[in-house]
């Protein structure tokens, strides 16, 4: 996978297909992007599960902070992993002990260690690195339109009114990003010089 | 749901907008509401927290708006935008998230009269501090940068007299000076020029102009490339530091390379209150559907018209980038290869009486201060858009006395011909 530019399609195939989201730092303060992506994931249906060693005996959002992926205790489709890309490796080392593995293991928008992703590539596990999932089904969905955020989106067809919980169709026709967007291009010669 | 990329046209007419999920409406709905009905308390906090989706107050985000910044995202290659209330108010809120008092920005010389005096003075009074460099010299952007330069400013098409910039050149001294590319695109819109593809960091707009196209609406925009990381050295403090305003959210770390235009419209919108009525966003969004057709028309006719006036015997000298002799004309070719834009200059041999004389004859161009309608416009910049310059400002920034600009339409070029040529004889 080109870890610099991903395709639509293969975004929209993980967040269409996973259902459960361990997320790795997790934090219960309302102004943290992990907080906010937890909220916006577990309203759209996911079955969120937070993962911070130091909240445990605590709750997020009604549900219970574990201490480590081992200590979860039922089969997850994705890890999402919010710490800096120091901490990654770790991390995804324990995801690799998990059986059954991880479906995806997802890296937060910064965050993203090549050498980590190989290891979990290696094993059949698909990764996205220094993006982040709300975003991600926000732009999609085109949800993200109201922040007049650019989805790269069209779509014709007349969409449902959304409720609260609901989960909002990805499929809409992609229009570019990736290698054609200006965006992704300065992010990967940030990469190349650093 | 294939990966092929449509096109510029197809972008103009689709992007950003749906079929209304409530009434099924096709055209993009007017929003005529201040504010927005919230779900419940949790709904509420997780809206002004800045944690969902949604609608809040129209003086932070509107429906109608949104789609407006959407298509114009998608037009200028960038990752989001933000709608304001006039191309002026576009250039505060970019600045405000870039300056504190005492810091410089570096602006090309050749500007909108209106943008000079911006800058010059009600900036000043900021304590955000304008250094003036000129376009036909990179140099002059390099020599001055400074430790507390902050941005560099300059117009891709640059009004009064339609002279091109060297963006890529220009983008490479911001880059080394490790400060934004701001471009102002009015002049070419992103028919002509996309800034972001030379290097533009953030491209701003007047959207009166040719996206709006028919001189009824006032508008402004700002287009975040999401190319300019905002984290280093703390330059940025509205982007990389904890926000007050906002609980101690970082935006640049929660928003990664759209941070910018969140910025502007929590930090700058929300605060400084410069809001675009949904109304107006209607009307502009209508006028963007025709970019494409009205851009191709304004250019071809501006070049007839040009020409015309290159070969006519009163005439002194015309400044037209389309023009094979013009100095212009390189850059034109590298950066505006589907035309020059429509808004140029000329002098008369018979000067300051000369001119006011063709302006008062002229039957079919209107006398006006404004640029990019459908209709053709004449004006004298030495006496009105660039009147508060002094005389040696004034020529440099291509408005001397005995200078007329014109803004070529979409009438029958013929038309057009025919009227200056009756208002020049005699």
């Amino acid at each position: 996978m080109n870890h610099d530019a991903y395709p639509d399609n293969y975004i929209r195939g993980i967040l269409n297909s996973v259902k459960s989201i361990a997320m790795v730092g997790a934090s219960p303060q309302n102004v943290r992007p992990s907080y906010f992506a937890f909220k916006y994931l577990a309203q759209r249906g996911y079955d969120m599960i937070p993962v911070n060693p130091g909240h445990v005996g605590k709750d997020l959002l009604g549900k219970p902070f574990v201490a480590s992926l081992s200590d979860i205790g039922q089969p997850i489709d994705m890890i999402d992993i919010f710490r800096n890309s120091s901490h990654i490796m770790p991390v995804v080392e324990e995801a690799l002990t998990l059986d059954p593995l991880p479906k995806v293991i997802w890296m937060q928008l910064g965050a993203r260690d090549d050498a980590a992703a190989e290891k979990a590539e290696a094993a059949g596990i698909k990764v996205v690195m220094n993006r982040c999932p709300k975003i991600e089904y926000g732009r999609l969905s085109s949800e993200i339109s109201w922040m007049g955020v650019n989805s790269r989106t069209l779509s014709s067809k007349r969409p449902p009114a959304p409720t609260q919980g609901m989960r909002l169709s990805l499929n809409r026709m992609s229009v570019g990003g990736g290698e054609t967007a200006a965006s992704d291009r300065a992010a990967k010669n940030k990469t190349e010089r650093s | 749901m294939s990966d092929r990329l449509p096109g510029f046209s197809t972008l103009a007419v689709h992007a950003g907008a749906q079929p209304d999920p409530t009434t099924g409406a096709r055209a993009t709905p007017i929003y005529q509401t201040t504010s927005f009905v919230f779900n419940d308390a949790d709904h509420a906090a997780s809206l002004f927290g800045l944690q969902s989706f949604g609608n809040i107050y129209t003086r932070i985000g509107n429906p109608t708006n949104a789609v407006l910044e959407e298509r114009v995202a998608a037009l200028e290659g960038g990752t989001a935008a933000l709608a304001v209330a006039s191309g002026h108010a576009a250039q505060v809120v970019v600045l405000q998230q870039l300056m504190q008092p005492g810091d410089e920005f570096i602006a090309a010389r050749k500007l909108y009269g209106g943008s000079i005096n911006q800058f010059a003075h009600a900036f000043k009074s900021f304590g955000w501090n304008v250094v003036w460099a000129d376009p036909d010299d990179v140099a002059s952007f390099e020599r001055a940068v400074t430790p507390r330069t902050k941005a560099i400013f300059i117009e891709s098409i640059a009004n009064p007299a339609g002279s091109i910039t060297d963006i890529e050149a220009i983008s490479t001294v911001a880059r080394k000076a490790g400060v934004p590319l701001i471009v102002d695109n009015t002049l070419a819109s992103p028919y002509l020029i996309r800034p972001i593809d030379h290097g533009a960091d953030i491209v701003v707009h007047s959207l009166t102009k040719f996206l709006g196209g028919h001189g009824n609406s006032l508008g402004g925009i700002i287009v975040d490339a999401g190319t300019f990381d905002w984290s280093t050295g703390g330059k940025y403090p509205m982007l990389s530091e904890p926000r007050p305003e906002y609980h101690g959210i970082r935006l640049q770390e929660t928003f990664g390379n759209f941070a910018f235009a969140i910025a502007c419209r929590v930090l700058g919108l929300r605060d400084l209150g410069p809001a675009l009525s949904p109304f107006n966003a209607f009307m502009i969004l209508t006028g963007i559907e025709t970019l494409p057709l009205r851009m191709q028309k304004h250019c071809d006719n501006a070049k007839a018209v040009a020409e015309f006036l290159a070969g006519h015997p009163a005439v002194a000298a015309v400044n037209y980038s389309g023009l094979a002799s013009d100095k212009y004309n390189q850059l034109a070719r590298k950066y505006a290869p589907k035309g020059a834009g429509a808004v140029f200059t000329f002098s008369l041999k018979g000067g300051y009486d000369a001119g006011v004389s063709l302006v008062s004859k002229l039957q079919l161009f209107s006398h006006l201060a404004n640029v990019g309608d459908t209709r053709s416009l004449v004006i004298h910049p030495a006496s009105t858009t660039h009147s508060q310059l002094d005389d040696a400002a004034k020529v440099k920034s291509g408005a001397g006395p005995d200078v007329v600009r014109l803004s070529i339409g979409i009438e029958d070029k013929e038309d057009l011909i025919a009227d200056l040529e009756q208002a020049l004889a005699a």
